[in-house]
């Protein structure tokens, strides 16, 4: 063993440098944030709770392609269809099971007309199975809540897309 | 009738005694979890209460509701018996602790022999505890801590046999009132590292936590317990650290003596000194856990066995032909 190793293990120098690290540490800035309360920043692509969305007049944006239905890759969407009375195509059935769900993105990326999209939500846990087969009715009322950001979120993306 | 009134007045202290004792140790686990937390930029719990205080209360009231639950292969009752066993030699060590000229419990003259009977003991819930576990994970957890624990008292016990020397009383409020002019912190200091050393090795932290090693042992000897039990174990185990900081501040750092005896400093009463200089140990004890590796077990025997015990004992030869060249050695 050098002189200098037993020096060192005789006087804990590591030790003792290991504590000043460690005192100056205490005193610094926190890297966690305090999760309820605060949150951390999102991306504009965040792929979160999906939602159905609406044109500003009240119409719903589906035209019932199934594009997504058929990019799906773990099959976790059904959709059926029907004609209108004015003769558009629209959906009778839009169900998400968020289960099979495993938020890839590509619905929302295959949606020729912004219909389906992930919505910054991803705090929608629940305590049945029930309530995570997702149908029209809730996708769509997704939508409605969330609009506001969704819009901003599909903005904020408009130049890469 | 007099009897009576003796034991109400006793049981009256204890209470005064214990309920602090119990109260710190809630607050000390939040501490430490607090301290750790902060070294590595997390927050720690601060949920619970102001600053997440009541957050070990929370715990033990989870603890209370939890099941317990008792290995059908396990010895009941030693099972049963081996948390009390720890929970309760971890409390009753506190008797001895003086926290003024009068206030302390029981004043005993051989109060520095107590203390260390009885933190020997320790190592017996331990023991009861992984053995009647009748498990493999509990039962090398136990015979890791054993071995450990003895081989760290041995070394313990020859640095107390250093401060003896200077004070020549094995009552604690002796050893406190020798330090009067100077704490033997100075004099001593290479046995206050190796005492400190050995406590962390004497109370399994961090780096000596080798019998609840998690990634080899699961939880060493608590591996099967579950709610209050646990809890007694852990309670014993924090109450165990405070012990060993309150010895090292009664040992090395002048106990409930002020660091000087000016004017400001005289107003304060000794027991906050010492329940001050009982944090600052502790504190120290929660940063080493936060900082250090732990060790190979061979090399935690090593440490005890072949450096720190000869190193206590070339001490005591040091320290006594000291005493006895200079004719300083206390005399009554």
């Amino acid at each position: 063993m050098k002189i200098s190793r037993i020096f060192k293990t005789i006087f804990m120098l590591d030790f003792l440098g290991g504590l000043t690290i460690a005192l100056r540490e205490l005193f610094k800035p926190k890297k966690t944030i305090n999760y309820p309360f605060e949150k951390g920043k999102i991306s504009p692509r965040f792929r979160g709770e999906h939602a159905l969305r609406r044109y500003p007049d009240g119409e719903e944006r589906c035209i019932a392609c199934k594009l997504c239905e058929a990019v799906c890759p773990a099959q976790a969407i059904t959709i059926e269809s029907s004609e209108r009375a004015d003769g558009s195509r629209k959906t009778t059935r839009y169900d998400i099971d968020m289960m099979k769900c495993i938020y890839c993105g590509l619905c929302e990326e295959s949606c020729p007309v912004d219909a389906i999209v992930q919505g910054p939500n991803f705090e929608f846990s629940t305590e049945t199975r029930e309530e995570l087969y997702y149908n029209k009715e809730k996708l769509l009322d997704n939508g409605d809540r969330w609009e506001n950001i969704l819009a901003a979120n599909i903005k904020a993306d408009e130049p890469y897309r | 009738m007099d009897y009576l009134s003796i034991i109400f007045s006793e049981i009256y202290k204890i209470f005064f005694l214990l309920v602090p004792v119990l109260v710190s140790v809630a607050m000390v686990v939040w501490l430490d979890r607090r301290i750790w937390a902060f070294v590595q930029k997390r927050q720690g719990p601060n949920v619970v209460g102001p600053f997440g205080l009541l957050q070990s209360l929370a715990d033990a009231l989870k603890y209370i509701f939890k099941e317990v639950i008792i290995p059908s292969s396990a010895n009941k009752v030693i099972f049963i018996l081996a948390p009390i066993v720890t929970m309760t030699l971890a409390l009753i060590s506190w008797a001895v602790i003086p926290f003024g000229t009068t206030q302390v419990l029981a004043d005993i003259n051989v109060g520095i022999l107590y203390l260390f009977a009885v933190s020997s003991l320790g190592v017996y819930g331990i023991i009861m505890g992984g053995w009647a576990s009748n498990s493999k994970y509990p039962f090398l957890g136990a015979i890791r801590s054993a071995a450990q624990m003895v081989s760290y008292e041995v070394s313990i016990g020859v640095i107390i046999i250093n401060v003896l020397l200077c004070v020549g009383s094995l009552n604690l409020n002796d050893i406190v009132m020798a330090q009067e002019n100077l704490w033997f912190v100075i004099p001593l200091f290479p046995m206050f590292v190796i005492f400190f050393i050995s406590a962390l090795a004497e109370t399994n932290r961090p780096p000596f936590d080798l019998p609840e090693a998690e990634a080899e042992l699961v939880a060493g000897y608590q591996t099967e317990y579950s709610g209050m039990m646990y809890a007694m174990f852990w309670l014993g185990e924090y109450a165990n650290i405070l012990l060993m900081c309150a010895m090292g501040s009664i040992l090395f750092l002048g106990g409930w003596l002020s660091p000087i005896e000016i004017y400001p400093f005289t107003l304060i009463p000794g027991a906050i000194w010492l329940i001050f200089k009982i944090l600052f140990l502790f504190i120290l004890f929660a940063l080493v856990k936060a900082i250090v590796p732990r060790y190979r077990y061979d090399q935690l025997m090593r440490l005890g066995w072949k450096i720190f015990l000869p190193l206590a004992l070339t001490w005591v030869v040091l320290t006594s032909s000291y005493l006895f060249y200079f004719n300083l050695l206390p005399t009554n």
